[in-house]
């Protein structure tokens, strides 16, 4: 404990045990402060965030209903169970294509929409704030919108007939061949504003010169991209990809909303069947050790792509590619 | 000179698109709300005509929309109340007093930015029962400022720590205590990165659904976002009405989102690079 904050001690000092004593004092007097200003928080934080997490854990290994005595302990039986489940298995599946879809689909129509939104054009700021609009209205109402934009004759299958495309109109909520893809969709709608900004962002960390440069040298449009702008947004894509990875792993209120995980469990993710399973059947044993399931899928994925992918940023990859 | 051309004419015309993307969606459900079910059943992609607003007016002379409005602004201010208080002191004390153990309390924070609300949300449910919270604000809005914590604390703690010690020191000099300091110094030097963090803090509040549907069944007490859902299933029939209901519920968070853009943008790209 030093309490190198304080210019107190060097402003005045006196005989040498007077400074002992208000040392101890003041070192006290610093443990105090401590307390009431981490203590609130941490108590918060841990009530809250970790203790309910921990107290997962521990209910992951008991038949329960939620409400009776907890004294059914059946090992790691719920996690077996949830494992050979098809239904759970479906679950994982539909997370990581969503996941998958995301990295092949989003990012390069959110880098694309980002280049064109840098560029000149007029009217680009209100372009920019309507792009982003659909980030800040909720899920739930994102969902509301599209169940009614989607219902059968609705508003989508109106537009496809009226531009020629009448043979593409599906069951789109209905059809479990094609839920999934029409969720996709939607979360697309929503989110590749966010995208879009963060890659924004980056995009004004790439110096006009470098690309001039590119230029000078002979260098295509295309290759400038490719060889200088997207070396250069690596750290902002590398953050998109974890964040949206996490997102499309926790994915829950759009489809809750939307199809409930149904139909037939087409569009089930693990969220909406740890919830399923939890609140509307009452085993909360076995939804507890779906919420681990979960939270380990997360966190394995946050520490292996800390380690092999961020890392990278971290060590100033970007002043080294530039210098 | 010419392909610079040719590559802007394809730049409006996507631009074009992605607007079309974005905002035929939003058009559709205020213009539809402006509708009968009879135009809409007719004509899912048509105009009003005639105009009518009975939709809107018994939304707004209904009574739940109020209700759930004011609901979310009462969760929204408590929890991002509750989040930036206390994010801020212990921010304070994470960035500017040396102690054992204060970079494992920081990581540890910063971990909380992966627990999904999901994964805790069974026992919280319990937790919740236990502590008589349920149907209560308190419910939502506690767990949801604990939620806030971590992005609340991961922005705030390099803003505190980027302020001159020389500054600390004059006050020191001057006779402020390190509270003194912090209350009478350091938060006001914050107020941008303050002003950022209680933006995210109340938006994710506002938008939660989660919380709010395990906490509350009695519909007196819904947030928009739950009372949206639950008024679309339960008027699934009534579609105009259900149009006027969504399109009178985006007005907060679009006009909030005009407000705060700034706020909220720099919020989420600060965020992102810690």
């Amino acid at each position: 404990m030093t309490t190198a904050t304080t210019p107190v001690r060097t402003a005045a000092r006196p005989s040498v045990p007077a400074v002992g004593a208000r040392r101890r004092r003041s070192g006290l007097r610093k443990r105090l402060e401590l307390a009431l200003l981490l203590g609130p928080a941490l108590l918060l934080f841990a009530g809250f965030v970790l203790v309910p997490i921990g107290i997962a854990a521990f209910y992951s290994l008991f038949k329960w209903n939620g409400f009776g005595p907890l004294d059914e302990f059946i090992g790691f039986d719920n996690y077996v169970d949830a494992f050979s489940g098809t239904v759970f298995q479906s679950a994982i599946v539909h997370n990581l294509i969503i996941a998958g879809l995301s990295i092949v689909v989003q990012l390069p129509l959110s880098i694309g929409l980002a280049m064109l939104l840098n560029r000149k054009l007029r009217g680009r700021a209100v372009l920019r704030a309507l792009v982003f609009a659909p980030y800040v209205l909720s899920e739930a109402i994102t969902a509301v919108i599209w169940v009614l934009m989607l219902q059968p004759n609705g508003f989508a299958d109106q537009v496809l007939k009226g531009a020629g495309l009448g043979g593409l109109v599906h069951q789109w909520l209905a059809d479990p061949g094609i839920v999934l893809y029409t969720l996709f969709a939607v979360i697309t709608w929503k989110y590749i504003g966010f995208g879009i900004i963060l890659l924004l962002a980056g995009l004004q960390g790439v110096p006009a010169e470098l690309r001039e440069a590119a230029a000078l040298d002979g260098a295509s449009a295309w290759q400038t991209t490719r060889h200088v702008v997207l070396p250069l947004l690596g750290p902002t894509i590398r953050i998109w990809i974890f964040l949206s990875v996490i997102g499309s792993l926790q994915l829950f209120d759009v489809v809750w909303i939307m199809t409930t995980g149904g139909p037939a469990n087409a569009s089930t993710t693990m969220a909406t069947y740890l919830v399923d399973h939890g609140f509307k059947r009452y085993e909360f044993g076995f939804g507890s050790a779906v919420a681990v399931i979960l939270f380990v899928i997360c966190f394995v994925f946050a520490l292996l792509y800390q380690r092999f992918a961020l890392r990278r940023d971290t060590q100033g990859a970007l002043t080294r590619m530039v210098g | 000179m010419r392909s610079r051309r040719f590559g802007l004419s394809v730049g409006y015309l996507a631009a074009i698109v992605v607007l079309g993307v974005t905002v035929v969606p939003l058009l559709f459900v205020v213009l539809g709300g402006f509708r009968s079910n009879a135009q809409l059943n007719n004509d899912p992609a048509g105009l009003p005509g005639p105009w009518i607003s009975d939709n809107y007016a018994s939304v707004l002379s209904s009574g739940s929309f109020w209700t759930f409005l004011g609901n979310s602004a009462l969760i929204a201010v408590i929890a991002t109340g509750v989040a930036v208080g206390l994010g801020s002191m212990a921010g304070y004390a994470l960035s500017r007093y040396q102690f054992k153990g204060r970079e494992g309390l920081y990581t540890l924070f910063t971990l909380g930015l992966l627990f999904p609300l999901t994964v805790a949300t069974l026992p919280l449910y319990l937790w919740l029962r236990q502590l008589g919270m349920l149907e209560s604000f308190w419910g939502v809005a506690i767990p949801e400022a604990a939620f806030s914590l971590p992005v609340t604390i991961v922005i705030l703690r390099p803003f505190m720590h980027a302020i001159p010690g020389e500054i600390e020191d004059a006050a020191v000099l001057d006779g402020a205590s390190r509270l003194g300091f912090f209350w009478r110094i350091l938060l006001p030097l914050s107020t941008p990165a303050l002003t950022t963090v209680a933006v995210l803090a109340f938006v994710t509040s506002w938008n939660a659904y989660l919380l709010p549907l395990l906490v509350f069944n009695d519909s007196a007490h819904f947030t928009l976002p739950l009372g949206v859902a639950t008024f679309q299933s339960q008027y699934s029939q009534d579609t105009a009405r259900v149009l006027a209901f969504t399109a009178l519920s985006m007005i907060p968070a679009l006009a909030f989102f005009v407000l705060a853009e700034r706020r909220i943008v720099g919020g989420l790209t600060g965020s992102v690079k810690g």
